[in-house]
């Protein structure tokens, strides 16, 4: 049994699996019920000015038969009264002392405001402050959440407000929808974060309903867009939280957000550099009792792997990212045919000729074969065969010296 | 007939004869539908006989178009709801889809088409837009599935098309030849009415003569008789195009052959196969002996009170047909059901999913007996048989019924009378354009091929469609799956 317990930014869990801010950490009840199922520690849903939502929220992407792939809401932050969240907060941290309570934190871009709601909610017990920086929908249009997050002045200058008067680690929420999730990041370092955490949701509209004409969810004939998230948005998160990975000014601990649905999603976040994970989208598809898969399989590939603790993985894959310029031309991996695993579903053929290099061909008995002068090794064909094993890329250089565009065009000049 | 009480009531016959594969719920179908890998250049559309576009309508049906859906079927086989229903497709399609395959069970194909067929048929879609006239007219012998498709094709053609059978209702095999728990009646009439609206003319209860006489009449279940009377005016005739029946003393009903053909450009041949084959032993006229398709008929009224079924029933022969037999006479509750065939389990022609059925119906095998006489006193008591085994033991099987499952008799003497070419087995001879020894005469189907599914006898339409555009267009026609 490896040691899941993590240290981030000084707060202590019992494990990296924490529930992000979000309808299933809405109540004192419901955190609760978390904790009993084995999440490490939960984000209690943004505490504010108390708002009024409309119905319906919600909207999803389905594909093939895998529900909601993709979510996408329109619910503001908590509509509960900040007394009775922060009364909650301080059972239930009194209840759990070992678990993880953060209190989210949104208001308006006030210096007075933010130190009012960050020195009440701060004897309640809670661990540390998550500031909504990332909302992209509703509370942007009234100057906060993603407004703060988009500029990264604001994001500079609240989180200074917040680090005025917080006696706990302070984590700042970034928004993806931005062009580059560095300057933002960097400001909210430069602000004197303790943390950050990525992403929030992502602009969207879900979709239209193409008989009544109404985009999705339909608010009595009007939609508004809302916030995207589950399955679909992880290789965005991936990509924005290994860009802070890689950067040398960002030097503060991550919480990998965006699309994490199980134990697999959680290691990838842990690879790029993030120091633990939030959840949510599979938790309001499945249910808080997906933590016990999600412990026992992290728990299970550290053993396999040989690490002793879940630190030990944090940024291992950070290095192997790079720009493409970096990257070795003379590398060329080919596609090869396992006629015993491959089920004649001609997809690769079908791929390869319509969508990559023409370099499929059948054998007399009706296998695919691959024209390897021809294969790129785009990976292709591999990727769209629905059998194990029958497609396999298969290294064919000789290994030799690495060759990159921007030796090449540093040689030219 | 109606002596023939059953054991069963009303209630437990009908639950006996409920769908054997149901229609799938737009869940089931949605998930189903999903399931599919969308494979290029697919086994199933390669074993499908008509070549249906399988992973093309079932992506349809996962992205809610079943009308394109219920098309992409239609297209390639005008009676591909039926087809869904009666086809052998552990044999055909869903066999191709696992034979190399990750799992074990093949996406059920059958009943994605049925539910987008359904869908078509339900809601009475019209899903092919038929031309003007193109001013040439076609005459289909029988309304089995061979003709059906014909007509389908010929009219979306263009061709005024007049299909004549002999019946009171439309759709030959498919009306009155499928097992009930597989499709009903009505299943077939609903497919019949869909091609009826693509302009096609049914001439119900309509006999083809060809005007010669046979030694022994052949029946006529598909529109075709050969005359009880001589009429030696067989073949060519004198420019007669004149269809009142009454010009060639032929019955109110009757048509004669000649001037069918006088009276179309073209003539297509779906007539089918005759008469159950006699087991050709002492007593088979006996009370109590009857033929198969004549006991699958009975069936097929839903009258299960007028089906004649005897307390132990011997079904000779092991074919498909057998096995529909048997298990119906099982499901309306006869106690005893036996399945005498001469050879072993291994060489039995039904396929094995309906053996296994027959079996799991408590139906009761006779390996290796040869009926050598149907011993009664006036009505069967007992099939004599020899057995098979090197023994030539003589036993008896006590039984108050046989019923005859062992082929059909070809419809040797239609084709004599009207001059059309049959190979030694007596099936009709043809051309690659399907066309027969007889000018502007095309056949297809059983009397084709001797006897093989529904879905065949589809391909066979499309082909003879084809061939007939070509020989009065000299256009070639690509019908989808051709």
């Amino acid at each position: 049994m490896a040691d899941l317990t993590t240290n981030f930014a000084g707060i202590t869990s019992p494990n990296p699996f924490w529930l992000a801010s979000a309808p299933p950490t809405n109540m004192g009840s419901m955190v609760e019920r978390a904790f009993d199922a084995g999440w490490g520690g939960a984000v209690w849903k943004t505490l504010g000015e108390p708002i009024v939502n409309v119905s319906s929220r919600l909207a999803a992407i389905d594909d093939g038969n895998s529900r909601m792939i993709g979510l996408n809401n329109i619910e503001l932050i908590t509509d509960r009264s900040l007394e009775v969240n922060l009364k909650e907060i301080a059972e239930c941290k009194k209840k759990y002392p070992d678990h993880t309570v953060i209190i989210s934190l949104m208001v308006e871009s006030k210096r007075e405001a933010w130190h009012e709601i960050v020195k009440k909610s701060q004897d309640t017990g809670a661990d540390g402050f998550e500031l909504n920086f990332g909302c992209p929908h509703g509370m942007s249009e009234r100057g906060m959440g993603a407004a703060m997050g988009q500029v990264p002045e604001y994001t500079c200058m609240v989180t200074e407000w917040v680090k005025e008067v917080s006696e706990l680690p302070v984590i700042v929420k970034l928004t993806p929808n931005v062009t580059d999730i560095v300057p933002p990041a960097r400001a909210a370092v430069k602000g004197g974060a303790d943390a950050l955490s990525l992403i929030n949701t992502i602009n969207s509209i879900i979709g239209v309903d193409i008989d009544t004409m109404i985009p999705y969810p339909n608010v009595n004939g009007m939609a508004a867009h809302g916030g995207y998230c589950g399955p679909a948005v992880k290789p965005i998160a991936l990509n924005m939280v290994s860009e802070l990975g890689r950067d040398g000014e960002v030097n503060v601990p991550i919480s990998g957000i965006g699309g994490i649905s199980d134990w697999r999603d959680a290691v990838e976040f842990l690879l790029l550099g993030s120091n633990n994970v939030q959840v949510c989208t599979a938790v309001m598809h499945y249910g808080y009792r997906i933590v016990e898969d999600m412990i026992d399989g992290l728990n299970n590939y550290l053993d396999d792997k040989g690490f002793k603790s879940v630190h030990d993985i944090i940024g291992k894959s950070v290095e192997r990212v790079t720009d493409w310029g970096n990257l070795d031309l003379n590398y060329e991996v080919v596609a090869r045919v396992n006629n015993e695993n491959c089920v004649k579903c001609n997809l690769c053929y079908v791929a390869c000729e319509d969508g990559a290099h023409q370099c499929f061909s059948f054998d007399k008995d009706g296998y695919p074969v691959v024209d390897e002068p021809e294969c790129v090794g785009c990976n292709l064909c591999a990727l769209v065969c629905p059998a194990p094993g029958a497609i396999a890329m298969e290294r064919i250089d000789d290994g030799g010296e690495k060759r990159t565009w921007k030796e090449m065009t540093s040689e030219d000049a | 007939m109606s002596k023939y009480k059953s054991r069963l009531t009303t209630e437990e016959i009908e639950a006996n004869f409920a769908e054997i594969d149901p229609k799938l719920s737009e869940a089931e179908a949605l998930f189903e539908a999903n399931k599919c890998l969308y494979c290029y250049d697919a086994p199933c559309t390669n074993a499908c006989p008509t070549h249906i576009d399988v992973p093309s309508f079932i992506k349809k049906i996962a992205s809610d178009n079943l009308r394109g859906s219920a098309r992409v079927i239609f297209d390639a086989n005008p009676i591909g709801g039926s087809c869904a229903h009666v086809c052998p497709v552990e044999v055909l399609c869903e066999g191709a889809c696992v034979e190399k395959t990750l799992v074990e069970k093949p996406i059920q194909i059958a009943r994605l088409q049925r539910y987008a067929t359904d869908h078509a048929i339900d809601n009475s879609i019209d899903l092919f837009e038929i031309p003007e006239s193109n001013g040439k007219t076609v005459g289909i012998v029988g309304s089995g599935p061979a003709g059906l498709s014909c007509a389908a094709y010929l009219s979306r053609l263009g061709y005024k098309v007049t299909v004549y059978e002999k019946r009171e209702k439309a759709g030959g095999l498919d009306t009155y030849g499928m097992a009930e728990y597989k499709m009903t009646q009505q299943d077939s009439l609903d497919e019949v009415e869909m091609i009826e609206r693509m302009g096609v003319e049914f001439r119900l209860n309509t006999v083809v003569n060809s005007g010669k006489q046979e030694g022994r009449s052949e029946g006529a279940q598909d529109g075709v008789s050969a005359a009880e009377q001589d009429r030696e005016t067989a073949g060519k005739r004198d420019g007669e195009t004149n269809l009142k029946p009454e010009t060639r003393n032929l019955k109110p009903n009757e048509i004669d052959f000649t001037d069918l053909i006088d009276s179309h450009e073209a003539v297509f041949l779906s007539v089918g196969l005759g008469k159950t084959n006699d087991l050709g032993v002492p007593g088979e006229d006996l009370e109590g002996v009857l033929e198969s398709l004549e006991f699958i008929e009975a069936v097929k009224s839903r009258n299960w009170n007028e089906v004649p079924l005897g307390d132990a029933v011997a079904v000779v022969g092991a074919g498909n047909t057998a096995v529909d037999v048997v298990t119906q006479a099982k499901r309306l509750g006869s106690p005893k059901v036996m399945m005498v065939y001469r050879r072993t389990r291994r060489d039995m022609s039904a396929f094995d999913y309906e053996y296994e059925l027959a079996k799991s119906d408590a139906v009761e095998f006779v390996w290796q007996a040869s009926p050598i006489e149907i011993v009664g006193n006036g009505k069967v008591e007992a099939l004599r048989c020899k057995k098979n085994d090197g023994s030539e033991e003589i036993f008896d099987i006590p039984c108050d019924m046989v019923i005859k499952a062992i082929g059909q008799k070809k419809r040797t003497a239609f084709y004599d009378g009207a001059g059309i070419e049959t190979d030694e087995k007596g099936r009709v001879v043809i051309d690659e354009s399907m066309k027969t020894s007889l000018d502007k005469v095309f056949a297809g189907g059983d009397c084709v091929n001797g006897g093989a599914e529904a879905v065949d006898a589809s391909q066979a339409g499309k082909k003879a469609a084809s061939g007939i555009h070509r020989a009065l267009f000299g256009e070639d026609i690509e019908f989808a799956g051709l």
